[in-house]
């Protein structure tokens, strides 16, 4: 019962709050949606917390969405044992930045007293949900080797079930490894927070930027026809306002 | 040719008295927010001086504008590559401490002190994080050369002189400063626009004023980096940049800017110029000392038939065209090439031109004698009291024939003015005065009379089409009946 709550409730209660939340809030709570950068008020401790973590969490999420999407090209790979140990301790390394990262962050956001003024409730959440969330993973490198390899059998058929609606939760509920399980839930539970939270800055990653030219004009009406009402007639309004 | 308008500015720095009026009537509509204390939209700086931030115009620190690439230009210190690279930190954005710790006082300490032999005072406390401060410094900390061994020999401007030129600067028989009012430039080829990765700033078709959409900002912080004249400012409640919004609400109705209408000296002038867009990539990356004149060349003729057709061709309204024609800046800037950019060199296309500080000398300094008794009642434009270098770096990147034949120009005005009205200047030397700088004396009094005694009307241009279309620079008015026609519907709160 409990592994059902926390293995297929759990993930469906928290992808529908975070599809519905995230749009919701992007689209009738812009002004709110912000990385809200606090560089302004303290930029050198930021440098050595931001940086490490994130760039630690850029490199696992993508390691786990190729796992995701392409274990088998993860277990070929994985079939020569220098480059397992290769995988697992770059893999392991970039953990380890993101945790020194965020304990740096903690540790700014406690002691900084400008950073404590634009630290809300919320952000509270989520650096707990982030420390729970590095540390067991880590844990879960550590003592359950190799999850390169592991994790393209348990993880991600259980994964793709819960995508295709068909949930399969007993290849994960019956290993025997408590941090896997709280990494798990604790990822879900991060997912849901995404809505509420600062999380949201990563939703909107600018990848536009790559493509679009650098300047922008934008003209509020059509300049060369007369303008036309969006009910009465078509005439693209400007998206900007 | 892609003709469009651009709403222009002018500042004529003889008039201005720093007074920061305009600062104020700008805080009072904007600024005065939580997290928006510490910006000045409208800053008045003391030159010489280190500015506010300080040493904003040191790019060596900041990395704002854009650098000379072949026959482009590439932002400094953001961009493509190098924004996303940095976007998790990043290294050039100036903090609070490089602009001040915004402060107010406890008032009401003065009512609560409990009854004792001393005054009670009010102590000043951080808006920040509302605890007792030590005012360590604020934005104009160097008014009036206050304190200037720190700060206006710091003045990045002073790199370009020699050691013995920037002495006599600061003898005190010739020292000397003007203040230099400083808005958003409302560039042609805005560093902060194309330093968004957000895509949230953005220049308004109609009248060339930079906005930062507040929906679509995400606090990447780039475009504070990318401004070279730092007027991008980061809100750190919100989680929002923000910048100087010409006060188009103001503009659209038909009235001035609040820091132009308050200006005591009078000293500000606003009107439309009519420019070409496809000449801005060209102009950017002009080779340094041609900038001023490949700036002017975008700049366009609004009262050829030509361009008058065009213009229309591409929608401008007639009105625009007409305001145009009546433009004082178009006059100071193309006209009478009396006003120059700011820091042309980096290479945005400023739309805030600046007419420079004459400060001429009536005397010489021989052996600790005072000497007024000259042949004429000035002396040459090249003995005045701020080296020609120094305000070439400023106003010209560097090029002093430019500023020469400007103060040639504004000597030669007073030169002829004074001859007319008070006689002390004969009529050949004024003659030979406005010969010498290129004017008839038709045109000196008209330059004498927009620049003294313009009226209201004279001085704020503003076409009447954003009179009448206010609504309809949003919304369709058909969609907005019954509402206010505003588009921002949601609290302007931090969210979580
Ligand atoms: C590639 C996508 C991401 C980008 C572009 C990004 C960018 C940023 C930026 C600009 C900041 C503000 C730093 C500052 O104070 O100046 C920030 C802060 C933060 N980000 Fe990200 N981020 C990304 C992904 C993530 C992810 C995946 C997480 C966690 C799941 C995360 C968690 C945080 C946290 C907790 C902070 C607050 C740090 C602090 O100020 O204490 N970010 N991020
Ligand atoms: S002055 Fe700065 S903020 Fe204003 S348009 Fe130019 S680059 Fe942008
Ligand atoms: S109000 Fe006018 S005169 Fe006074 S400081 Fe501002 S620009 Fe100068």
């Amino acid at each position: 019962m409990t592994n059902y709550l926390l293995f297929v409730a759990l993930p469906y209660a928290s992808l529908f709050i975070f599809l519905i939340g995230s749009i919701y809030r992007y689209r009738n709570r812009g002004f709110s949606v912000s990385s809200y950068s606090s560089q302004f008020l303290e930029g050198r401790r930021l440098f050595w917390g931001s940086q490490p973590f994130h760039w630690g969490l850029f490199v696992l999420f993508f390691g786990h969405l190729i796992a995701f999407l392409f274990p088998k090209s993860v277990l070929a790979w994985n079939g020569e044992p220098v480059r397992l140990l290769i995988l697992e301790i770059t893999a392991f390394a970039f953990g380890l930045s993101a945790f020194v990262g965020v304990l740096l962050l903690v540790q700014r956001r406690l002691t900084n007293r400008r950073i404590q003024i634009v630290t809300s409730k919320m952000d509270v959440v989520v650096f707990i949900i982030l420390l729970v969330q590095i540390i067991s993973g880590l844990l879960v490198a550590y003592h359950n080797r190799w999850g390169s390899s592991w994790f393209a059998a348990f993880v991600t058929p259980y994964l793709r079930s819960i995508f295709v609606f068909d949930p399969q939760m007993d290849a994960i509920a019956s290993v025997d490894s408590l941090s896997l399980k709280i990494h798990v839930v604790s990822a879900f539970t991060l997912i849901a927070f995404i809505p509420f939270t600062r999380f949201m800055h990563f939703l909107v990653y600018p990848l536009d930027y790559t493509w679009r030219s650098y300047q922008q004009v934008i003209w509020n009406w059509n300049r060369k026809r007369i303008r036309t009402s969006r009910s009465h007639s078509e005439g693209r309004k400007s998206t900007n306002n | 040719m892609d003709i469009r308008s651009q709403i222009a500015m002018v500042f004529h720095l003889d008039k201005c008295i720093g007074c920061h009026t305009c600062s104020i009537a700008c805080k009072n509509i904007w600024t005065d927010r939580k997290g928006a204390e510490y910006m000045w939209w409208n800053n008045v700086e003391t030159k010489p001086g280190t500015g506010y931030p300080t040493k904003w115009e040191d790019q060596e620190i900041y990395k704002g504008g854009w650098e000379k690439n072949g026959d482009t230009v590439s932002l400094k210190g953001a961009g493509k590559f190098k924004g996303l690279k940095n976007i998790f930190h990043n290294p050039h954005l100036p903090v609070l401490d490089d602009y001040y710790e915004p402060w107010t006082y406890k008032y009401q300490d003065l009512f609560t002190a409990p009854e004792g032999n001393d005054q009670p005072t009010a102590r000043p406390v951080s808006l920040v994080t509302g605890e007792h401060v030590d005012v360590q410094s604020g934005p104009n900390w160097d008014d009036d050369l206050g304190g200037s061994p720190d700060y206006a020999r710091q003045d990045v401007n002073l790199d370009k002189l020699t050691a013995a030129e920037q002495e006599a600067m600061f003898q005190l028989e010739r020292m000397t400063f003007f203040y230099l009012p400083r808005i958003c430039n409302h560039c042609l080829n805005p560093a902060c626009v194309a330093s968004c990765p957000s895509g949230a700033i953005y220049k308004r078709g109609e009248d060339g004023i930079v906005l930062i959409n507040q929906q679509r900002c995400r606090a990447w912080r780039m475009c504070v980096t990318a401004c070279p004249y730092k007027k991008t400012y980061y809100n750190w409640h919100t989680g929002k940049s923000e910048k100087c919004v010409l006060c188009y609400p103001r503009l659209e109705s038909g009235q001035a800017p609040a820091c132009f209408h308050s200006c005591v000296g009078r000293i500000r002038y606003l009107g439309p110029l009519l420019y070409d867009a496809d000449k801005i990539e060209q102009a950017a990356a002009a080779p340094e000392d041609q900038l001023v004149d490949a700036q002017m060349d975008i700049y366009l003729d609004p009262f050829d038939p030509e361009i008058i057709r065009q213009a229309k061709e591409n929608g401008i309204a007639d009105s625009t065209i007409e305001a145009a024609q009546r433009s004082p800046v178009w006059k100071f800037v193309k006209e009478w090439k009396l006003a120059l950019p700011l820091h042309p060199e980096f290479r945005t296309l400023p739309n805030l031109f600046y007419v420079p500080a004459l400060l001429p000398t009536m005397a010489k300094v021989n052996d600790g004698v005072y000497d007024s008794t000259g042949k004429s009642l000035w002396n040459g434009v090249e003995s005045n009291r701020l080296p020609m270098r120094y305000l070439a770096s400023l106003f010209s990147a560097g090029n002093t024939e430019k500023i020469v034949a400007v103060m040639k120009r504004l000597m030669a005005v007073r030169t002829h003015r004074r001859s007319v009205t008070v006689g002390d200047t004969s009529r050949e030397e004024a003659a030979a005065a406005l010969e010498e700088a290129g004017i008839d004396a038709d045109t000196a009094d008209a330059i004498f009379r927009l620049t003294s005694l313009a009226t209201f009307d004279e001085r704020f241009v503003i076409p009447a089409a954003h009179r009448e279309e206010s609504i309809e620079m949003l919304e369709s008015t058909a969609d907005v009946k019954g509402s206010t026609g505003f588009g921002f519907k949601e609290r302007p709160q931090r969210g979580l």
